[in-house]
């Protein structure tokens, strides 16, 4: 076509890629963090404790990031970190995504008492205050991988449920869809055909955002030593070990601070690069 | 139609007041009003697409004999979409923005007719060039954004013929395009109607077109039908003051300085005491 839309996309296309090289390149890191990384995460060695950036003077050779406190490599402790990282990402915002997504679709298309359901129980979910509810549902079942992500699922399925059925519903009204089931299409025929296939795309775009904010809330727990056990690294719980001798060795803070702030905002690029590319109406 | 009337549930009065109208096969009937006088609510009530806040408290709608309202919700679906069509509002919400023009157009003959897509395919081709779109292959594979907006009515006008529906509802087809597609588009609606010899319902709010295509006209007033005529006896004299009214409001294309004339209040009371009378009628039944 020739109305510009062709060049505006392709600028566009700048921002998904990057952030999509980003993510790619942290879920590589995570997969193959047992081969790459060059030390054990582990290893404590008190000879070398603090040791400095490859750059800077009095390094040791092999230790790119340095190391922390207790002697441990941080490039390692970060790559083994984003294991944790994108597994809480992919997981935990996929499941919230399945099930709010669910919820809201429903909601927003068959109103009714279907709506009246769903929606008080959202108002109610969402009078929790997050962090708290958080807590006390680790505490409860214990830290570890799975209550974090849990824990994430439960409390943020609402902002799916509520996002979505506003649009379901501002879809619902359109004409299209009262044209389909003219054409004698079935409720749920239209729900899926009709309806779903117009929501994806916001569908998209929360779900790289609440990807990003599994993230965050992974390394917050894990900042609070909630998250899985302090054996394994994680990037907030190094956060937490670093801001304890930031003035001795800023790097143990910093890198993984970088780490976790690239990474949250490439998802919430990821998911508007997504939408720019995919939304039939701006395409 | 008969006798049919409905309400939101729970309120106290009702939207559609004992209306009854007919469209026999091959006859354009004009469904007229003011805003809110529950004319789009009928095509809803023929199509089967209420609202769900709206319940029908009586009445039937009957089509070839058969009263829509009986039906289990399953065979009133079926039974709607191999029968009635129709053309919405508005061209630029009324298609699904993800889904290419083809399957779209073609979705009843498959789903409800059982056609093979390949037959459908053809059906919609055929069509498309019936309503003067000149590359009907490549209309048929563009997504609905592709399309102008009054490319778009035309594309939901041939849709709506292409399982040769005994009724079709227009509902206000022209309100949403400009003036200039509007002649157009209602030229093609007419066309289309007299070669497919189809029963069409055409509500809108203007008496310049209902004298253009319809051959008869119901005037509906606050859910009551105040006016049943045919076009040759409505226009030179309108048997209820309040349509009387309604068409001395029409603007005149001949004398353009006339100022806007609205309805005489002391119509309006009129028609609104009949309202009254009809629900006190209602109740007390």
């Amino acid at each position: 076509m020739a109305d510009g839309r062709g060049q505006v996309r392709r600028r566009l296309g700048l921002r998904l890629w990057l952030s999509a090289g980003w993510l790619t390149l942290l879920l590589l890191a995570a997969v193959l963090a047992p081969w790459i990384s060059p030390k054990d995460p582990l290893a404590q060695d008190l000879f070398l404790a603090r040791l400095p950036p490859f750059w800077m003077d009095g390094t040791e050779p092999g230790y790119w990031l340095g190391t922390d406190s207790l002697g441990r490599d941080v490039l390692s402790r970060i790559l083994h970190g984003a294991r944790v990282a994108m597994t809480v990402a992919l997981v935990a915002g996929t499941l919230t995504c399945v099930i709010g997504a669910t919820l809201g679709l429903l909601a927003g298309f068959l109103r009714g008492w279907v709506d009246m359901v769903i929606s008080r129980l959202t108002d109610i979910w969402m009078a929790f205050p997050p962090v708290l509810f958080s807590i006390l549902l680790i505490a409860v079942i214990g830290p570890g991988l799975g209550a974090i992500i849990l824990a994430i699922v439960v409390i943020d399925w609402t902002r799916f449920a509520r996002v979505v059925r506003a649009e379901a519903m501002a879809q619902g009204a359109m004409d299209y869809v009262a044209s389909a089931q003219v054409a004698g299409r079935g409720r749920t025929g239209t729900m899926l055909v009709e309806v779903l296939p117009n929501v994806l795309p916001l569908i998209v775009v929360l779900l790289t955002l609440e990807m990003g904010i599994a993230v965050i809330v992974e390394a917050i727990l894990s900042f609070v030593n909630l998250s899985i056990s302090t054996d394994d690294p994680t990037w907030g719980g190094m956060i937490a070990e670093g801001r304890t001798s930031v003035h001795q060795a800023w790097w143990v803070l910093v890198f993984p601070l970088i780490t976790l702030f690239l990474t949250v905002l490439s998802f919430s690029q990821l998911g508007e690069g997504l939408k720019d590319r995919f939304d039939p109406v701006l395409r | 139609m008969r006798n049919l009337s409905a309400r939101v549930r729970g309120a106290p009065d009702r939207l559609l007041r004992d209306v009854s109208l007919s469209v026999a096969p091959g006859e354009v009937r004009g469904l007229v009003g003011e805003s809110g006088a529950g004319k789009s609510m009928i095509g809803k009530a023929v199509l089967g697409i209420l609202p769900r806040a709206v319940e029908v408290l009586s009445g039937e709608i009957l089509l070839e004999g058969t009263d829509l309202l009986r039906l289990a919700p399953a065979d009133r679906r079926r039974r709607i979409g191999a029968t009635c069509a129709l053309i919405p509002q508005d061209p630029l919400t009324a298609l699904n923005p993800s889904r290419r023009i083809g399957p779209q157009m073609t979705d009843r003959l498959v789903d409800i007719l059982g056609w093979s897509r390949t037959k459908a395919q053809g059906r919609a081709r055929d069509l498309l060039a019936e309503v003067q779109i000149t590359d009907p292959d490549r209309v048929l594979r563009q997504y609905p954004h592709e399309l102008s907006g009054g490319m778009r009515q035309r594309v939901l006008i041939a849709a709506a013929f292409a399982a040769e529906p005994k009724l079709i509802v227009a509902d206000e087809p022209t309100t949403a395009l400009d003036v200039t597609v509007q002649k157009e588009v209602l030229r093609l609606i007419a066309d289309m109607q007299a070669r497919h010899g189809t029963a069409l319902l055409f509500v809108t709010h203007d008496l310049g077109v209902v004298s253009k295509v319809c051959q008869s006209l119901t005037v509906l007033y606050g859910g009551l039908v105040v006016e049943d005529a045919a076009l040759r006896d409505f226009f030179p004299a309108p048997a209820h003051p309040y349509a009387r009214a309604l068409l001395a409001a029409t603007p005149k294309y001949t004398d353009p300085d006339t100022s806007l004339v609205p309805v005489p209040q002391e119509v309006l009371d009129g028609v609104q005491a009949q309202v009254v009378a009809a629900d006190r009628g209602w109740r007390d039944g």
